[in-house]
């Protein structure tokens, strides 16, 4: 996986789906669409004042709340390149890696970072890179098991495996 | 080293002998359940697996609750396919005027059983964890590999054990037995981990206040809520047609995370203040906080037991006369019997609205949604930013009790100030 460079917006700590994607416009499935109200209700401004290819970086239990996998897809869809917490709610995580959002658990990117930062993060080491500051941060590697979804190219492509594995 | 239910459930339905906090492991469902926000993309992702047939049509349930009756057309265009594939395909699906609430549903219907592995497309299939399943959320892409494979793959959470001891006071429900736990634990104090509830209180606890229990364990981070099924758990299973199940108990050297003891002796009716479930006080210490509208109902508060609470409130009393309150029954079945039992013609008499079993208002969906800078009181499961309407409205999360107090005060009041 290539490096992922690009501006941050920081968040606090229990960013809630409900705030990442607003329960009122979860009766849609049009991703595209649901992107356009990307973190509207803690930033109603989110997506007009981001760039593709920019970072979310926020505090503890990022994506608490419900289970709706239109969270990590109104963040991949409003083209948000990688989401950095210092945790993320199981939920989320798990969603994010089925549907593959790159996502970051790092214990002190949060404190180490301003927003409007740039951050360079290498996927396959794990390293954050503050551009701006000049520093460096580590994340949790993947569980095996998880490295191991990803390179089947997401869930889908595990579940497939796993079939023809079954005949 | 001996296992907790929550490990044995897992060790059971991977084929192992014992599983390890930490260990992923592959295992067998026994049940897949989705509502029309997670099953309509899960169809999608599941048409994509190539070779994909479902495991077992009878082992997986859709139930349109969110948005239903359907409240616009884009909500009607989701519902339409889910149930054209549910009709297609032959899995288990319950049509509006036959339903309810998924997570009051499904039990009432005896599809989940003591020692269960269910997993939902929603956040609240923990509820389970009541009966003494182990029952998780998950999104719409593994419901869709899920329904696929008949297995899911799990990180074994490490267990939280609470310690429920001492006298409860009257009023105090397992809703706010629950609101002061989180209150405790954090709203991520159970991050990725099972929680355990257990202590002299619990066997004194319904069901439905069980299920209240169970069903927040994901507003303190929990993976999944639990109980040891005892007698009680098993004849409710029994009486909803459950005809084989497995009881589990935490071995006495289980090895636990974390022991949480809890003595409720003393502990008043909850309320928890805006923006988040862990923002717990005592009824005595809210303050002067008038309200617009309450909500008694949703999957956390929409049992029997639920309604009896508040009509025993509402009994004789008039709802305040500038607050809306609405009743939603959890299922049909409730909804018939509080009119056997008159509960709805006491809701009636006092000014409260009754609406047929929704999600509705819970996830700001429809039903009951908030104007800037309203505030309601719900016996709901989360008072987020925005949740139940305008980001400048407020959601208090209490019992039914409280609720209903309140909805004759005008403002946040306990059910002996009225």
């Amino acid at each position: 996986m290539d490096k992922i460079r690009g501006r941050v917006w920081k968040f606090g700590k229990n960013v809630d789906t409900d705030v990442i994607i607003p329960g009122r416009y979860c009766n849609s499935i049009d991703y595209d669409e649901l992107a356009k109200h990307c973190m509207e209700d803690i930033d109603p401004d989110f997506v007009r004042k981001m760039s593709s290819g920019d970072i979310i970086v926020a505090d503890t239990n990022f994506g608490c709340g419900s289970s709706r996998e239109v969270a990590p897809l109104a963040i991949k869809h409003a083209k948000v390149a990688a989401v950095v917490a210092t945790s993320f709610a199981r939920i989320f995580y798990r969603n994010s890696i089925n549907v593959a959002v790159p996502i970051f658990e790092s214990e002190d990117a949060w404190a180490g970072t301003d927003e409007g930062d740039e951050l360079e993060i290498d996927p396959s080491t794990g390293e954050i890179r503050n551009v701006t500051k000049g520093r460096s941060f580590n994340s949790a590697p993947f569980p095996e098991f998880v490295q191991q979804i990803m390179s089947s190219g997401g869930l889908v492509g595990y579940a497939e495996a796993r079939l023809a594995a079954q005949q | 080293m001996g296992m907790t239910i929550s490990e044995k459930i897992l060790a059971a339905h991977a084929g192992k002998d014992s599983v390890k906090p930490g260990e992923i492991i592959s295992a067998r469902v026994d049940l897949v359940l989705a509502n029309e926000l997670s099953a309509a993309p899960a169809i999608e992702e599941f048409e994509k697996i190539k070779g994909a047939r479902l495991f077992d049509p009878q082992k997986i349930v859709m139930v349109p609750d969110h948005f239903t009756p359907n409240k616009d057309i884009q909500s009607a265009k989701l519902a339409k396919q889910v149930r054209e594939f549910a009709y297609a395909q032959g899995v288990l699906y319950y049509e509006v005027g036959r339903a309810g609430i998924e997570h009051v549903l499904l039990p009432e219907k005896g599809l989940v059983a003591p020692g269960d592995l269910v997993v939902g497309g929603d956040s609240h299939t923990c509820t389970y964890g009541a009966m003494g399943a182990f029952a998780t959320g998950i999104g719409a892409t593994d419901v869709a590999v899920t329904m696929a494979l008949g297995e899911v793959w799990l990180k074994v959470p490490s267990t939280i054990k609470l310690v429920y001891r001492g006298h409860l006071r009257k009023w105090v429900s397992g809703k706010d037995l629950m609101i002061y736990t989180i209150g405790k634990l954090g709203v991520d104090g159970a991050r990725y981990q099972a929680l355990e509830f257990t202590g002299e209180i619990v066997s004194q606890l319904s069901m439905a206040d069980r299920f209240t229990m169970a069903n927040m364990a994901i507003e303190a981070g929990g993976k999944n809520g639990i109980f040891a099924a005892d007698d009680k758990a098993v004849a409710y299973a029994k009486e909803a047609g459950v005809k084989s199940y497995q009881v589990y108990q935490s071995d006495p050297d289980a090895a636990y995370a974390q022991v949480v003891e809890l003595d409720v002796t003393g502990v008043e009716p909850q309320v928890a203040f805006p923006h988040l479930p862990e923002n717990a006080r005592p009824i005595s210490k809210v303050g002067d906080v008038p309200i617009d509208q309450v909500v008694i109902g949703s999957c956390t508060n929409g049992r029997l037991e639920d309604l009896r609470v508040a009509a025993e409130i509402f009994k004789g009393r008039k709802v305040h006369p500038r607050v809306r309150t609405i009743i939603i029954p959890g299922t049909q079945k409730i909804y018939l019997e509080a009119l056997r039992e008159r509960l709805i013609e006491t809701f009636i008499e006092a000014g409260c609205a009754v609406s047929t079993p929704t999600c509705g208002p819970c996830l700001g969906g429809h039903m009951g949604i908030l104007a800037e800078g309203e505030r309601c009181v719900a016996t709901t499961n989360r008072n987020f930013v925005g949740r139940m309407g305008h980001t400048k409205s407020e959601v208090y999360l209490a019992g039914p009790a409280v609720a209903a107090a309140s909805a004759i005060a005008g403002r946040i009041a306990g059910p002996d100030d009225v």
